[in-house]
């Protein structure tokens, strides 16, 4: 090298712990590869590696090195570090392109520590070594690719401790080599159907044969007019003009089957036609209820639903509230850490583009997986369950702990189904001010002449076809593209500066870009004033060589697009270059009726807005219902008390504490009724409970209601039971009645009947009969649904098998409590305190986590790809007329303040919730099943174990018990048992002993169950 | 100053306490990843101070109205400044460092007070500010290190504070519940005899303790492993304080993970969160030796 004090040169720093400290790191590792992978590693140790690109001299790569590493826990090297013998080092990078916050950080600070700029294109690349004892290489592979890398997005190396001293360091950089930028490319459309459906399958476009005729109709019509020719264009569509409308259209962002009309039949009765499952059943609802509302009081509670990034309910005279539910399942089956954390911090934009941006306030999450303990062989190209699980979570935690929003709800479902796409559900609540910058904080609007700005971070190749993908079933070619890695802390930066400027003003609207990027973003928010013009050639990149068609799709994250009014231009771009933000001009809205989009002089898209939003052809499709044969049991359980001490320990129903406490769920000092509660606040709450702002008592109340299981006897006993147990919840938190708003969120299978998926009408059938009981049931709760989402393609076709999800609706329920000091919990208060059931006991034994661990027990095995054994043949039915008083009296107990503690029956039936009430409060109780109404129908497992709905299991004290039975006059209301100081649950028919259990026995199940999952 | 003129200063008339403790401008510091500080200007708000949320980059910048100088007490609030890569607090003490040293030295040379709650206390040991030996405010003599028990983590803790400490943060606390939040809590001094020194000048302000009161190994009790349960430390003067848990998520006292079960038991709920004591006694300090006031 020369010798002038500075040149551009790859430096490598590693850094290590000094051998007289924990090496915390290692020692997980190293831990989980005996546990899991059953390999003998006797000592990992760690290092961090850097490689810095850049031009530093002697004097300052010293200074840079102190920097970086910690002088009083940490040693560091130039090169190598010398250090204690190993057998075998691992060393795992990330790819070209793929995102590397941590390299980023480091930027800066060598930035700071040099107090100088950088040459354009310095960068800091990371990476981890792990040094293993005791292990061979074969063995090293297996902890480096089982358990800490993940070849889709990184580069693992291995190498023996004589390898490793047989080479010098490695000074590669897994830079993204800049090329020419291939210029935009005109699509040929006029082959035959079956060329134009390669193009589409090839293309990961996504788009059916009527769709594809649609837009060659389309642009050979345009092909002829003056405003294409003139602009260069023919008739033929450009390659960013066919991906544009690909991920319009895309069942991700168009909701076609939701829209679709359909023809229902049962059976071989006659089909019934219906035009669009969104409008009949779930806008309809909502509407409903809102214009009923409006009759009787003047006015709705609802601000803003169904037009925006996410629905807005008022809340106080300060603020509404925003609520937005979303899922990231299939880049979370690929790179399970990436794609969770690029679903949490992508799901904080929706409530953040949400009229004019909320302040986040409380995060959500829910999965479903397959076994973490499944010990059977997985088919090619899956990740184990538990490498998903373990990664959905950290990708979660981190992503909400970095960006400082706590979470309220977490939960997990393990079923063998979701082994081909887990699902992973996030959202997030926001508070909206009612007023931003003196006007509604509700409108937006880009107004004609507003500039287009992209603000955040650069624009690369990551995530193109995220939108079209996931609109697709999961195959062994899908994409490494796909996945994006979010990085929270540039989109804290990022908010933290919008939120100023939302302050002051200085946008007119805001939207995010997830899906499809800047054409969606842009596509959006260009409906209003009627078209835009933006140059992609003005777009900051990551690097060159990205097509234009790349650059306006790419779903790089932590991006948002603002329309903003020129006279306040200047203010934002300043305010940006001060917070350190890029913001960019891109180009302007338009009122010309086009989507005109330039590289530089030329024109590469010109998309007439009416076409590009409403030109999708309809589809029609065909329903089809059969009910369902399965079987029932063939004996039941002579022994109730085993059963219950197996139940609450059984994988759905297991504390998964050791995870959900390494999400933050106290940030921002808000909360009231945190997610783990009672004595010892090791038992899940049912809802819980936060402040939305500091100087006020009202509170919010967060609950759900989820359960695929029912779905295999009837898709609509599921809808109407989730809802059901969503709104059960809340009211056993203290929540009013009538301000519950919720949010639905579908994952389906595969509805469309093909020859791939011949049960098609099958599983369109069980979607209309979820709807039509969700419409029902919110109707008559008077639950209006602000906002929600669908994804339709959950199965994955891994060796030849498909691998279906069962139909799964989450119901997501945000509600409101007047003063949070009201707030109800479920461990039980003080002994001699009453317990009520109310609500009656039927034998619902269908869809239950009692039949299911009947099946285990009897050995049953799955058949194909259908559910566990047993399903049953009764799911749980709801009446809302019957169980609607019940509500309404048990609400007045609430404000009376007889109600000590509340919960809601539901997996496990009423045995599983009292049980874990005696263990939130660490106290017993004593149960006659005789005074439980409904039960002297029932043998004693099902009245135990049956999971009806409309029920809840409260406690009041004893001198209360004559205002509360007065409440609930005329109502199915039983007088069930007893607090007792006794740590056990004794339950009774009559003098009969039905069981007794001691808590001890039910903490161990409880908390034994995922222990070592 | 002694304990007894913050003693008088209470005495005041409450109007009196009122303008006084509003006198009282409180820097909080924004911006970069950090994230706790809405609650902790809500904190210091609560005890009638005036907090001033300020991003670090407009005080680096000089475009914020005033300079850091200008404060009686800054405070450090939680977060994850950028993202704590390379190290909890790494890159932002280094931008201080390099930035911002000089004004930091004049402000604690000044008189000033210090908080940093959890990520702002993991800056001020990564500074050297905390825990501040011998006048040394640029020497790092101790670190904050990855958990014995590898990950972040919620949980609540019990504190005791130690008595005879000088810290002026903690002066005539009870023990009190708090949130402990973080990943990295293990508080590490470069020697053990450091650590015997700084247990014997009561620079070990704050410690986790079991429910008898007696500081704790045991884990979640202590959740980080941190030797001799050190949650919380000062420096020599009292003046600039850390801790872990976080004192700003306890601002009232429906936050306590058991406050349901005393209002069932009866109990009248305290007036505040136990949060609360810690910021009152910097803010009362603050203004009981104000000269203006």
């Amino acid at each position: 090298m020369a010798s002038s004090p500075a040149q551009t040169a790859v430096h490598r720093i590693e850094i290590g712990v000094r051998p007289e400290h924990r090496d915390a790191r290692g020692e997980h590792v190293a831990a989980q590869a005996r546990e899991f992978l059953h390999v003998p590693v006797e000592r990992v140790r760690t290092r961090d590696v850097y490689h810095l690109e850049m031009a530093l001299s002697a004097e300052e790569l010293d200074r840079v090195v102190e920097e970086l590493a910690d002088p009083i826990r940490q040693e560091a090297a130039v090169g190598r570090l010398e250090g204690e013998p190993f057998d075998v080092a691992v060393r795992v990078a990330f790819k070209p392109g793929v995102a590397d916050p941590v390299g980023k950080s480091a930027l800066v600070a060598v930035r700071d520590t040099l107090g100088r700029d950088l040459d354009e294109g310095a960068a800091v690349y990371t990476s981890t070594l792990y040094l293993l004892d005791g292990v061979d290489r074969a063995e090293a592979e297996r902890v480096a690719l089982e358990l800490v890398a993940n070849p889709i997005i990184q580069t693992v190396s291995v190498a023996t401790a004589a390898e490793w001293r047989a080479t010098t360091p490695d000074l590669a950089v897994p830079r993204v080599e800049s090329h020419e930028a291939p210029a935009a490319r005109r699509i040929d459309l006029s082959g035959t159907d079956e060329e134009l459906e390669r193009l589409s399958r090839e293309g990961l476009l996504a788009l059916a044969l009527p769709e594809l005729h649609a837009i060659r109709d389309h642009f050979r019509r345009a092909g002829e007019t003056e405003r294409r020719r003139s602009a260069g264009l023919g008739g033929d569509p450009t390659d960013v003009e066919l991906e544009c409308l690909a991920q319009t259209w895309s069942e991700h962002c168009k909701h076609k089957i939701f829209n679709a009309t359909i023809d229902y039949r049962e059976g071989a009765g006659e089909p019934e036609r219906i035009r669009s499952l969104f409008s009949t059943y779930i806008r309809r609802v909502t509407e409903e209820l809102a214009r009923e509302q409006e009759e009787r009081d003047g006015a709705s509670w609802l601000v803003s639903v169904f037009h925006d990034n996410a629905g807005v309910v008022t809340f106080d005279e300060e603020i509404h509230l925003v609520y937005k539910v979303e899922t990231h399942n299939s880049p979370s089956a690929l790179d399970p850490y990436g794609g969770a954390i690029t679903g949490i911090v992508g799901v904080n934009r929706d409530p953040f583009g949400t009229g004019r941006g909320a302040d986040l306030l409380v995060n959500v999450w829910g999965y479903c997986f397959a076994s973490p303990l499944w010990d059977r062989p997985l088919p090619k190209g899956l990740l184990h369950p538990k490498r998903i699980r373990d990664g959905v979570h950290w990708g979660v935690i981190d992503g909400g702990n970095q960006s400082g929003v706590p979470y309220g709800r977490g939960w997990e479902l393990f079923d063998h189904r979701f082994l081909g796409k887990p699902l992973v559900f996030c959202g997030t609540v926001g508070a909206l001010p009612v007023t931003i910058a003196g006007r509604p904080g509700e409108r937006k609007a880009a107004a004609p002449g507003d500039a287009v700005v992209m603000v955040g971070g650069r624009i690369g190749a990551d995530g193109i076809h995220g939108a079209t993908f996931s609109s697709a079933a999961l195959e062994e070619s899908s994409p490494s593209q796909a996945v994006q890695i979010g990085d929270p802390i540039t989109q804290k930066m990022m908010f933290d500066f919008l939120l100023e400027a939302r302050d002051r003003g200085l946008y007119s609207a805001i939207t995010d870009n997830g899906a499809g990027g800047l054409s969606s973003s842009v596509g959006e928010m260009a409906e209003t004033p009627g078209g835009a013009r933006l140059d992609l050639a003005r777009a900051p990149l990551k690097y060159a060589g990205l097509a234009p068609w790349e650059i306006f799709l790419s779903e790089a994250q932590e991006r948002m697009t603002l329309a903003v009014p020129g006279e306040h231009l200047d203010e934002l771009l300043a305010l940006a270059g001060r917070r350190q933000v890029e913001a960019t001009v891109l180009g302007s809205f338009t009122d010309d009726g086009f989507l005109h989009v330039t590289h530089g002089e030329e024109t590469v898209a010109l998309l007439d807005m009416e076409f590009l939003h409403d030109g999708l052809p309809e589809m029609v499709l065909p329903a089809r219902w059969e009910t369902p044969r399965f079987d029932e049991p063939d004996e039941r359980t002579a022994d109730p008390g085993r059963t219950l001490v197996e139940l609450v320990g059984r994988l759905n129903l297991a504390s998964d504490e050791t995870l959900a406490r390494h999400y933050d769920h106290e940030v921002k000092g808000l909360a009231v009724v945190q997610p783990w509660t009672g004595v010892q606040a090791d038992v899940p709450a049912e809802a819980t409970v936060f402040l939305a702002r500091h100087g006020s008592l009202r509170g919010l109340v967060l609950s759900e209601g989820v359960n695929p299981f029912l779905s295999d006897l009837d898709a609509g006993a599921m809808a109407a039971s989730v809802v059901d147990l969503a709104v059960r919840r809340q009211l056993c938190a203290g929540a009013r009645l009538d301000r519950i708003a919720a949010l639905d969120n579908f994952c389906w299978p595969d509805p469309v009947l093909s020859a791939g998926t011949p049960d098609g009408d099958l599983k369109l059938a069980q979607l209309v009969r979820a709807c039509r009981r969700l419409y029902a049931t919110c109707r008559a709760y008077g639950v209006p649904l602000v906002s929600g989402k669908d994804s339709m393609k959950n199965e994955a076709v891994l060796g030849g098998v498909k691998i279906c999800v069962p139909p799964t609706l989450l119901v997501s329920a945000l509600g409101q409590i007047d003063d949070v000091r009201d707030a109800i919990t479920l461990d039980l208060k003080s002994p001699g305190d009453v317990l009520y059931l109310a609500g009656t006991s039927d034998s619902h034994t269908g869809g239950s986590e009692y039949y299911r661990l009947l099946g285990e027990r009897d050995g049953r095995e799955p058949e194909g790809g259908g559910p566990a054994p047993y399903v049953g043949t009764r799911p749980p039915e709801l009446d809302p007329s019957a169980t609607l008083p019940l509500y309404r009296a048990f609400h007045a107990a609430v404000r009376a303040g007889l109600v000590r503690s509340a919960s809601a029956p539901a997996l496990g039936g009423l045995g599983v919730s009292l049980a874990r009430t005696c263990l939130a409060g660490r106290l017993g109780a004593t149960i006659d099943l005789a005074a439980c109404p409904g039960a002297a129908r029932l043998e004693d497992d099902v009245a135990l174990f049956a999971e009806s709905n409309g029920r809840l299991l409260f406690s009041v004290a004893a001198q209360d018990a004559t205002a509360l039975e007065e409440l609930f006059d005329g109502l199915p209301l039983g007088r069930v048992g007893t607090v007792r100081a006794e740590p056990t649950l004794a339950i009774h028919r009559g003098d009969r002993e039905v069981l007794t259990v001691g808590l001890d026995a039910l903490l161990e199940s409880f908390k034994g169950g995922l222990a070592h999952a | 100053m002694s304990d007894a003129r913050v003693a008088a200063f209470r005495d005041l008339p409450a109007d009196e306490l009122a303008r006084r403790r509003a006198a009282v401008r409180v820097l909080v510091i924004t911006g970069l990843g950090l994230n706790c500080e809405v609650e902790t200007a809500e904190a210091f708000r609560l005890v009638g101070a005036t907090p001033e949320k300020v991003h670090f980059l407009d005080l680096l910048g000089g475009v914020a109205p005033r300079r850091l100088s200008d404060y009686p007490i800054v405070a450090f609030p939680g977060g994850f400044a950028f993202g704590d890569h390379l190290g909890a607090g790494f890159v932002f003490a280094n931008k201080i460092r390099w930035r911002l040293y000089d004004e930091l030295v004049d402000f604690i040379g000044g008189g000033g007070l210090a908080l940093g709650i959890c990520n702002g206390f993991q800056t001020m040991t990564r500074l050297g500010v905390l825990p501040g030996l011998d006048g040394d405010y640029r020497t790092p003599r101790a670190t904050i290190a990855p958990n014995d028990r590898l990950g972040y983590w919620d949980c609540w803790v019990r504190l005791a504070f130690d008595p005879q400490s000088p810290c002026v943060w903690t002066r005539g606390l009870a023990p009190v519940d708090l949130p402990s939040r973080h990943g990295e809590g293990k508080v590490l001094l470069e020697s053990e005899e450091l650590l015997d020194r700084l247990e014997a000048a009561g620079q070990v302000a704050a410690r986790y303790v079991d429910t008898a009161g007696r500081p704790t190994q045991q884990w979640p009790a202590n959740p980080n492993g941190s030797p001799r349960a050190v949650a919380g430390v000062c420096d020599p003067s009292g003046r600039l304080f850390g801790l872990m848990p976080h004192p700003d998520a306890f601002l009232y006292p429906f936050q306590h993970p058991q406050w349901f079960r005393r209002r069932a038991r009866g109990e009248e709920l305290p007036a505040e969160g136990g949060g609360l004591a810690i910021f009152r006694n910097g803010v009362d300090w603050a203004a009981a030796s104000d000269p203006s006031g």
